[in-house]
């Protein structure tokens, strides 16, 4: 169990000591979701109060789409020098180099979803009523994105058309977790009268299913 | 021994003939011999109802159902292959999966002509089983793409099997988001339960969806087939790329 | 016959894209086994040719 434990630290070390050093998610996927949150301003006609409604949504659809590039990038650098092949004859439990890389998207993702949150409140005026349930719900759903995602990242890996078939191959299974988040946020940002606790639970509850899954799916991948 | 032309065989032969039977018969019961749903109000007198629009669920109803069935069978041959790891079970999964996805299409558009006269619109947010078959149809969409995005079939059947399997544990998940979403807004009866269901409507009903399992059986054996032999021909071809390079090194 | 337009596009839309694959499949087979050897080909083939 200790020894599992150091080894999702090592993988997630890794992971995030690489995107230290490259830069990516500040340099490239930071920009993408500002990008977005002043498309959607543009899209929707700059309407204030529209964009105020619509915000928790938007912030969501921007989550995954960064999601997207995220899985992308954290794939890439497993696939150049066949580093994943060289990772799982090291010895490492597959179990985890699937949680290990779950947690380093997760974190990634906690990163851009404070930086959309901070982007939402000064560009689309929304105002925090239940902090806690935005911080929980944010939690949550982006480890259920993350580990969904790790593994159809897995899935897909090694296959030269994977940066295009990973949004139809996840986003549809993903649903569930925007619709729950989406919810949440309506009630925490106070723009429609829902009881976001109750869809804070069914988010959590999809965490804990779709990571389940996830490490069941990496096991029967992992055999031979 | 002559080489065969066809996947054809005496027994899909027998099958494929019962189905178009069992379709123009469908057709003359749909069309020509059940009423119309003309209902009339118990005080008012007035009629309504969903007129001749209703021949339209003879057909929609049973792909339906036809649909559920094909997916289901994609799920079995998927963990059948992870069980068994055999290329019958992935050709089987491929089949279901690819004449699930062709049927699960109808449904939605079928759906969607009969939706226009009888609910006034084309498309309803806010029903369940609407939003959910069209997710479920983009699920497998993304299946068959994953399918086809291996070079070497032999390699796409593992992953294949673990998104099949996925999607599947996923459904009634995505069944209850959308149910529990759309319960903010004004949810519109189904009305085939209004419909009143007897004898020949009924008939007519069970006769869809018996022609539309003959159909679908006769699709998916015809695709299961085209599958193995395009395995056996990729091996084959394996083979004899080998075989040559055995015989380039022999040479030198 | 009320609505006959939407059941026409219904039934014939649905009928067409069945017997459009149906069609694809049949010239589909027929392509492969003219290239594979008969033996792999289980279901033509006699109990005593089922060598494959």
């Amino acid at each position: 169990m200790k020894r599992l434990f150091a080894d999702i630290g090592l993988i997630t070390g890794k992971d995030l000591k690489i995107e230290l050093r490259s830069r990516v998610l500040i340099n490239q996927v930071a920009p993408f979701a500002l990008m977005i949150l002043v498309l959607f301003g543009i899209a929707l006609d700059a309407d204030q109060q529209s964009l105020k409604n619509f915000a928790s949504g938007l912030f969501w659809i921007s989550v995954l789409l960064c999601a997207l590039m995220a899985i992308s990038r954290s794939m890439t650098i497993e696939r150049d020098d066949e580093a994943l092949v060289g990772l799982n004859l090291s010895g490492v439990d597959p179990i985890a180099i699937f949680l290990g890389k779950t947690c380093a998207i997760a974190i990634q993702l906690l990163v851009l979803e404070i930086f959309l949150g901070v982007g939402i409140i000064l560009l689309y005026r929304s105002e925090v009523e239940d902090l806690w349930l935005l911080v929980s719900t944010g939690l949550f759903a982006c480890i259920a994105v993350s580990a969904l995602g790790t593994i159809f990242g897995f899935l897909a890996s090694g296959l030269g058309v994977r940066e295009t078939l990973l949004p139809i191959l996840l986003l549809p299974l993903l649903l569930p977790v925007l619709i729950g988040a989406t919810r949440a946020f309506d009630d925490a940002l106070g723009v429609a009268a829902v009881n976001g606790w109750n869809w804070f639970a069914f988010v959590a509850g999809l965490t804990v299913i779709l990571t389940a899954v996830g490490a069941g799916a990496n096991h029967l991948m992992a055999e031979n | 021994m002559t080489s065969p032309i066809t996947t054809a065989s005496k027994g899909s032969k027998i099958l494929g003939m019962t189905s178009i039977i069992g379709f123009v018969v469908l057709v003359l019961l749909a069309f020509f011999v059940t009423d119309p749903d003309i209902r009339f109000h118990p005080e008012t007198g007035e009629e309504f109802g969903q007129f001749d629009a209703v021949r339209l669920l003879y057909l929609h109803v049973p792909m339906a159902i036809v649909t559920y069935l094909a997916f289901v069978i994609c799920a079995i041959a998927s963990a059948g292959y992870l069980v068994r790891r055999t290329f019958w079970w992935d050709s089987m999964a491929h089949a279901a999966g690819e004449v699930g996805t062709l049927t699960c299409a109808l449904v939605l558009i079928t759906g969607s002509i009969w939706g226009r006269p009888v609910w006034n619109t084309w498309w309803e947010w806010g029903d369940v089983r609407l939003m959910s078959t069209l997710i479920l149809f983009l699920l497998f969409l993304g299946y068959l793409a994953l399918r086809g995005a291996f070079v070497n079939p032999q390699r796409a059947a593992r992953p294949a099997a673990i998104v099949a399997l996925i999607a599947v544990l996923d459904i009634p998940l995505i069944n209850r988001s959308v149910e529990w979403w759309e319960n903010r807004t004004l949810h519109q009866k189904s009305t085939l339960s209004e419909l009143k269901i007897e004898d020949l409507t009924l008939f007519t009903l069970m006769l869809g969806i018996l022609v539309s399992v003959l159909v679908m059986s006769w699709l998916i054996l015809h695709r299961f087939r085209v599958a193995w032999l395009e395995h056996i021909e990729f091996e084959q071809g394996v083979k004899t790329a080998i075989e040559e390079r055995r015989q380039v090194g022999h040479g030198d | 016959m009320t609505h006959l337009g939407y059941l026409l596009a219904g039934w014939g839309l649905s009928s067409l894209a069945i017997l459009l694959y149906a069609v694809r499949l049949l010239k589909r087979g027929a392509q492969l086994s003219a290239r594979v050897p008969s033996e792999y080909a289980r279901w033509m083939s006699s109990p005593k040719q089922n060598g494959g």
